[in-house]
């Protein structure tokens, strides 16, 4: 059976940074897979490399079996089906709610004004953003506009959701709310790849837990096996850290 | 980011970073610092007049400067010929901003396969700005209509806009292209991220952002075209720079230069007025969001 999304080998530097060294992952059809580790592990870019925002060096990408890494393939097409939000919102901000979530379909889908907007508003009503929708991004709270950016993602029906650490620019008591979209998403079946440091929410709503380090996965499994049984000292040591921190 | 109840930012300071350079210079601790302000002015330029007028060669200068019957025979003209700059001024404040733009967004255009958009851009600028303007406009002025081929426009009017066009929109350009640097580059992922093309990513996302950047810098450069325009009088344009030399070499009178000044400074210093007040309103908006 071919995977929804399959990462093979997969390497990448920035000069001579090596941040992505030979990663392999695979993700199936309504699965949840969480990215652990420290810092710089290369998990953001794993996430920007498979919405193509990065290219890669070497090795393959794969949605739904075929190669979308490398020449001869419409990047915009394949954006198309991917959404991502990202750490720090990236909202738009000078365009209405309405505007950044409607920008994508009207323009990159060629969806009708009308059609858009009603689209749009009857999502932003949805994930509790309703009387919102004229408001500017600096007129909204750290999570309205990170659930603004998660219907923003949302608009275009990606087959495939990436979120790059959602919560980690939010005041503590904003992140549950955006948490609890993403828990309804999982439960509607959407199929994610989460980079995050909510290890005790990796645990609740994915399928497998990769722990990454130093640019390439060192060891994944079943949430509850990974964080109860690590097998690795490094993912052992990591996860000390962050449960001394109080974080787990 | 802008993160609503986590404190307003101090009122008190933004009503003051809200004045402008006028309201600067009369910033003083209430109505008795405006009274005194405004009888220490009356009183410099009340001195300064009787010194400048006790002076023994005022007459002269008078005569030969501020001449009451020679500004009122210059005037038609000079006037007359002022409307042609403010012609010029029009068209090519519909045109800089355009070509500036585009070259500005090729310069900006990502991969390889763009390499000869963005290097024709860079050549563009460098060449543009590199040529004194005055140097331009007797070139293309003098030089394209004495070429007599035919198709081509002989109106030494239009060659003048042309060269104006060509050297402002390479500065313009160079404006432009601060602000688009200055657009987080998050926002050019996040906008090919939702599928649209690098085009389409700067027209709605990036392009908006950057103007509203830089429109400060650009309404300064607003400010020197309108007295730019009066170059085309190299060209023999009877602008109103032009008429005013006509009528000095005619009379051997310099009071229709005068005429002239205060025509430009009658566009120029409101223009620049409205600058300084637009740049301040912009700078605590700015701050206001910032918070």
């Amino acid at each position: 059976m071919t995977h929804k999304l399959e990462l093979e080998n997969v390497h990448k530097s920035f000069g001579k940074k090596k941040v992505l060294t030979g990663v392999d992952l695979a993700v199936d059809e309504h699965e949840v897979i969480c990215l652990i580790g420290p810092s710089g592990c290369g998990k953001s870019t794993i996430l920007r490399c498979v919405d193509l925002l990065e290219e890669i060096d070497d090795g393959e990408i794969r949605l739904d079996g075929s190669a979308v890494s490398g020449p001869g393939v419409n990047a915009n097409e394949i954006r198309r089906r991917i959404g991502i939000v990202f750490q720090s919102f990236n909202l738009f901000p000078h365009m209405s709610v309405l505007d950044n979530v409607t920008l994508g379909p009207r323009r990159a889908l060629g969806l009708d004004r009308a059609l858009a907007e009603d689209k749009a508003a009857s999502m932003l009503e949805r994930f509790g953003l309703g009387d919102k929708i004229i408001d500017y991004p600096n007129q909204l709270s750290g999570g309205q506009q990170q659930r603004a950016a998660i219907v923003r993602a949302l608009m275009s029906e990606p087959e495939l959701l990436l979120l790059d650490e959602v919560t980690s620019a939010l005041d503590p008591e904003l992140v549950g709310e955006v948490l609890a979209v993403i828990r309804e998403l999982a439960e509607q079946g959407m199929t994610m790849v989460l980079a995050t440091h909510e290890m005790g929410f990796a645990r609740d709503v994915a399928n497998r837990v990769y722990f990454l380090h130093e640019g390439r996965v060192l060891e994944s499994a079943a949430p509850d096996e990974l964080f109860s049984h690590p097998t690795q000292d490094r993912t052992r040591q990591f996860l000390k850290r962050v449960n001394d921190a109080g974080r787990l | 980011m802008a993160e609503r109840g986590r404190g307003h930012p101090d009122t008190v300071e933004l009503s003051e970073r809200r004045r402008s350079a006028i309201g600067e210079m009369f910033r003083e601790e209430g109505a008795k610092g405006a009274l005194l302000a405004a009888l220490s002015t009356i009183v410099f330029v009340a001195v300064a007049w009787v010194l400048v007028v006790q002076s023994p060669n005022w007459p002269k200068i008078q005569a030969q400067f501020f001449n009451g019957e020679d500004f009122a025979a210059a005037w038609p003209d000079v006037v007359g010929g002022f409307w042609l700059n403010l012609e010029l001024f029009g068209y090519s404040m519909l045109a800089i901003p355009i070509v500036a733009l585009i070259i500005a967004a090729a310069r900006s255009f990502r991969g390889a396969a763009f390499f000869p958009i963005r290097l024709l851009s860079v050549v563009y600028t460098d060449l543009f700005r590199g040529i004194p303007l005055i140097l331009l406009i007797l070139l293309l002025g003098f030089g394209v209509p004495a070429l007599a081929i035919p198709g081509l426009p002989r109106s030494v009017m239009f060659w003048g806009l042309v060269a104006l066009t060509l050297s402002y929109s390479a500065y313009t350009a160079e404006i432009y292209r601060s602000g688009i640097d200055a657009v987080p580059e998050s926002q050019r992922s996040s906008a090919r991220a939702l599928g649209l093309t690098q085009w389409q990513a700067l027209r709605f996302a990036i392009i908006p952002q950057a103007i509203r950047n830089v429109v400060p810098a650009l309404m300064n450069t607003v400010v020197s075209l309108q007295k730019d325009v009066a170059l085309i009088s190299v060209l023999g344009v009877r602008e109103a720079v032009r008429e005013a030399q006509i009528y000095t070499s005619r009379t051997f009178n310099y009071t229709s230069y005068i005429v002239a000044t205060l025509l430009f400074l009658a566009i120029s210093i409101p223009l620049t007025r409205y600058v300084d007040w637009y740049t301040a309103r912009d700078r605590a908006r700015r701050s206001q969001s910032s918070v």
